[in-house]
């Protein structure tokens, strides 16, 4: 089950490898990782969505994370009221005539058609939890040349 | 002041006594401002010797350990022992020289990214390339290694900021914001954890490590003999709780003792101190204490319910949640549990630990262990190697006080003990400390024969040689068939190469001469190689194979 969870850390040179080599040795799984300073310059924001198999696992997750000497704080969402964003950008051929489509994406969903050009869209989507598997699904219809995403951000209401 | 002085200054404010290092070429500035330091320094003949011998100096005195070495190949070589006090959570300063800042990521000569390479085998780590930071960093290393679940941390500290100049200023004091282990017992977890005692009928007490690092070890005696509950201490818990003790049930787990896991496995509360449940203790999991509640007491959050599931979990200390309870237990609400000591006695008398000694036959291992627990009257410091050598020596010599008993527990690391028993002996100069070791692992560090001569550290190496790599040839007869792949040795002359040193070395070959050899090694004021040619496919016994439960035991039951 996918869970999201967020680790303030201290913000210096090295944290990011101690976060990912912690998921890589102990053999968790991590779907998305977004990282970013805070308003506190000195501390970063490491926002994971991780895939724990099950409670027990997702405990060991956020207590190996606190256990690092660099990270302040663990907050985990699952049981949480929280807003959270995740951005995509990506590249529909013009070639499959979904001009329609994504005309009606863009009413529905908040998505925009950043640029045009002659071989395809550039569409920017800025979708939730709520919303994302909607939208993915919306999108398998689009003939997609290239599509990036940044990964899950969150906070807390 | 010069960066190299900086750390040698900073390390005198910690109550540095000995480092235990080896020279290179990344570290000479630093070795120049040691040369005048009232600093002793070990100088070992392999890095990875440095290490393991700032372990058994750690582990006898419970301070942090300090080893050092070059750049690239020196800092590698003492990753085994990082790893190895890693898993066993013992403090120790690893410093690492590093190439010029300038040439970092570079690939160059004698480079290695050791502050990756030791990212998941040390407690934290540090890159210094700001001097400013070089004080604060190892104040800060000093309080992570020995604060908290203790561990190795490493500073890799680049050469030109050796040579660098700035104030030198050692902080009073550390402030980690993101470092804050927990020292107490929750109050109702406590609450909850006496509930569960004051409830049980058939409990037991495990004691891992952990009692021996919080130095808990008078609590725990009082707790058990408060609540009249059996104990019984894993191999890194040896010495935690008298093995001599009536309520003493010695080791559990794949070599464990019958009662030990008898007890465990029958139980209805498991009050684990500052034990990790390591698979070598517990099993199959789904039958381990299967009728138990688990207490479970661990300085380290991570431990609890990461294999076995936890009822009660109390986070903190060992010597302040046993005192606590010690403190709040009240002897008049226990429930009756004569029955269950009855028990315990009972399965004591029918299993115990045993061999099979004939004078004609070749020397049993567990006798000669045993004869040196008579002649050292139990106050020796065993250090072991890894394998069957490690094994007879916890099950066939009693540990009545901790710190006693020096092995690498986690990692297994074949050549921890002889430099283990170098960093021990240093740290007590007074004891005797022997390092009880296989021909195969003694083969892993046998340079430090170099050490000890040099020096003259009166470590007492005793070789139980069966021309084996024991344990492996145990699981090969029982498990592969007795296709004995690969575990064959062929030996040299342990007594000569000895001699080739400068150590005394002598062979012990028949049975009737143990008695009088162990009292010649003890006598001998030096160091001491001692080459026992053992029965050559005796076996360890009991032994649960690997994923059974550990009431599933071969040998040992008749």
């Amino acid at each position: 089950m996918k869970h999201t969870i967020q680790a303030l850390v201290e913000n210096k040179f090295g944290v990011l490898a101690r976060v990912a080599s912690l998921f890589s040795a102990r053999g968790f799984n991590i779907v998305s990782l977004a990282v970013g300073e805070t308003e506190d310059p000195t501390i970063s924001c490491m926002t994971m969505v991780v895939d724990a198999e099950d409670e027990r696992i997702l405990e060991q997750i956020k207590k190996q994370l606190n256990k690092l000497i660099d990270v302040i704080k663990v907050v985990d969402f699952t049981r949480k009221d929280y807003i959270d964003r995740d951005l995509i950008l990506m590249k529909v051929s013009k070639e499959g005539k979904h001009k329609k489509t994504i005309e009606d994406l863009t009413k529905k969903y908040p998505v925009k058609i950043v640029e045009e050009t002659k071989g395809y869209y550039l569409l920017e989507i800025c979708s939730d939890r709520h919303q994302e598997e909607e939208i993915l699904k919306e999108l398998k219809k689009l003939e997609v040349k290239e599509l990036v995403r940044t990964g899950k951000i969150a906070i807390s209401k | 002041m010069k960066g190299a002085k900086i750390l040698v200054e900073s390390l005198l404010k910690e109550n540095v006594e000995v480092i235990f290092g080896y020279p290179g070429g990344s570290v000479i500035p630093f070795f120049d401002c040691l040369y005048d330091a009232p600093i002793k320094f070990i100088l070992p003949r392999h890095e990875q010797a440095a290490a393991h011998a700032a372990d058994g100096y750690a582990r006898v005195t419970g301070r942090p350990g300090v080893c050092v070495a070059t750049s690239g190949p020196g800092a590698t070589n003492l990753t085994t022992g990082i790893a190895t006090a890693y898993m066993d959570s013992i403090p120790m300063v690893a410093i690492t020289g590093q190439v010029k800042t300038s040439l970092i990521g570079n690939d160059a000569f004698q480079e290695a990214d050791l502050t990756g390479i030791t990212r998941s085998i040390t407690k934290h780590n540090y890159l210094v390339k700001d001097i400013g930071e070089l004080a604060k960093t190892v104040k800060e290393a000093f309080y992570v290694a020995s604060s908290g679940r203790p561990g190795p941390v490493l500073i890799d500290l680049p050469v030109d900021v050796q040579i660098q100049d700035a104030e030198f200023e050692y902080p009073s004091e550390v402030d980690i914001r993101s470092y804050n282990p927990t020292y107490f017992g929750h109050p109702g977890q406590i609450k909850r954890a006496i509930k569960a005692i004051y409830e049980a009928k058939k409990p037991v007490i495990i004691a891992g490590g952990g009692v021996i690092i919080a130095q808990a070890h008078e609590e725990l005696l009082k707790f058990a003999e408060g609540i009249k509950a059996p104990v019984t201490t894993t191999l890194m818990g040896l010495g935690a709780f008298p093995s001599t003790h009536p309520l003493s049930l010695g080791m559990p787990g794949m070599h464990g003792t019958v009662y030990a896991n008898m007890a465990i496995t029958e139980s209805d509360l498991l009050i684990s101190v500052g034990c990790r449940f390591d698979d070598r203790v517990t099993g199959r999991l789904d039958a381990f204490a299967p009728d138990a509640k688990i207490v479970h007491i661990d300085i380290d959050p991570t431990s609890i319910s990461k294999n076995i599931k936890v009822d009660v979990p109390v986070v903190g200390d060992a010597k302040n949640i046993l005192g606590q309870l010690n403190e709040e237990i009240k002897k008049d609400k226990l429930a009756n549990i004569s029955g269950w000591t009855k028990k315990i006695k009972e399965w004591k008398k029918k299993h115990p630990l045993t061999y099979k000694r004939s004078s004609k036959a070749k020397i049993k291992p567990q006798y000669v262990l045993e004869e040196i627990y008579k002649q050292t009257k139990g106050e020796a410091i065993i250090v072991t190697e890894v394998g069957q050598n490690q094994m007879w020596a916890a099950q066939f010599y009693q540990y009545d006080y901790p710190r006693h008993f020096l092995s690498s527990g986690g990692l297994g690391t074949m050549g921890y003990g002889f430099p283990a028993a170098i960093g021990a002996k240093v740290a007590a100069p007074k004891k005797q400390v022997l390092d009880i070791a296989g021909d195969g692992s003694i083969q892993m560090n046998i340079q430090e024969l170099a050490t000890v001569a040099t020096y003259n550290i009166g470590v007492k190496v005793v070789i139980l040689n069966n021309n084996y790599l024991g344990m492996v040839r145990q699981w090969q007869e029982l498990f592969y068939n007795r296709r004995y792949a690969a575990t064959y040795l062929k030996n040299p002359d342990f007594v000569k190469v000895a001699q080739g040193y400068g150590v005394k070395g002598l062979r012990v070959k028949k049975d009737s001469e143990v008695k009088a050899a162990v009292k010649e090694i003890l006598q001998h004021k030096g160091p001491v190689l001692a080459d026992f040619w053992i029965e050559e496919e005796e076996n360890v016994f009991p032994m649960v194979p690997a994923g059974e439960a550990i009431n599933r035991m071969i040998g040992g039951m008749a």
